[in-house]
């Protein structure tokens, strides 16, 4: 099942050429560890983001594994160093290779 | 700012490295077999040393739910001498890994952080594995109130 949800990216509001950009990102998702038990003691499947990878341009710039230790709503900050003006693509893949995917254009200035 | 250790230091650490499983990393109290195993499917027997790698997190966390975590790694990340990746540990949880962000000199700055689930109080571990194959290690304690492996 396809469980995710909303998604937010974050950057600075004015990105300039050359600076370093620090990116924030969520996504909501319950990232059920398969350690939770039902009241009858029995552990809930395991259901996880496995990856979380940011492509600028043509160049990948971030990727994660996740593990079930990472809390539910995956949340990654990274730095980015701003050298043009390009999309941002970022993907999430669950363990059931599902995924979710944000485009987003950063315009530079200066 | 701590001093880069020099080529020729470097190259003995790699030459001791080779053939013998040597773990330098010695936390407060011993390492937990699963960490020994998980570091070692990660790293084989290359040798960590404890220094470049800053930890961030709580000394204490009310839920180990969501445990805000940040680690950020001294180096220059030039074309040739960068972060190739991060990991982070958590020895007494059902399973030691956390996560593995991979990184390029494009981050221009070596610093990932997010949110992560710590069952028990713990030491957190995180390792840096430079372009140049070596590794760097940081640790911290944390107090967890609320365990969070039943959320």
């Amino acid at each position: 099942m396809n469980r995710f949800g909303k998604i937010w990216v974050r950057l600075p509001e004015t990105p300039r050429r050359g600076e370093i950009l620090e990116v924030r990102t969520l996504i909501v998702h319950p990232m059920e560890s398969g350690f939770r038990l039902d009241n009858r003691g029995k552990p809930y499947p395991r259901h996880i983001v496995t990856r979380f990878s940011c492509t600028y341009g043509e160049l990948e710039v971030f990727r994660a594994n996740l593990h079930p230790a990472v809390s539910r709503n995956p949340y990654f900050t990274f730095n980015l160093l701003a050298t043009q003006s390009a999309e941002l693509i970022f993907t999430w893949e669950d363990d059931e290779t599902n995924q979710a995917t944000h485009r987003m254009a950063l315009e530079l200035t200066g | 700012m701590r001093q880069l250790p020099r080529p020729d230091r470097r190259e003995a650490l790699r030459v001791l490295g080779g053939g013998a499983i040597l773990l330098v990393w010695r936390p407060a109290c011993a390492a937990a077999p699963e960490l020994i195993s998980a570091l070692r499917d990660a790293f084989g027997t290359t040798v960590i040393t404890e220094a470049r790698v800053s930890l961030r997190l709580p000394r204490l966390a009310e839920s180990g739910y969501v445990v805000p975590v940040t680690v950020t790694v001294d180096s220059p990340m030039s074309a040739t001498d960068y972060v190739r990746s991060i990991h982070v540990f958590a020895q007494d949880n059902p399973q030691p890994r956390v996560f593995d962000a991979f990184l390029g000199p494009h981050n221009a700055r070596a610093s990932v952080s997010s949110r992560i689930r710590l069952a028990v109080s713990q030491q957190v571990l995180a390792v840096a594995v430079m372009s140049d194959g070596s590794l760097w290690s940081a640790s911290a304690e944390v107090e967890v109130t609320v365990g969070g492996c039943n959320p």
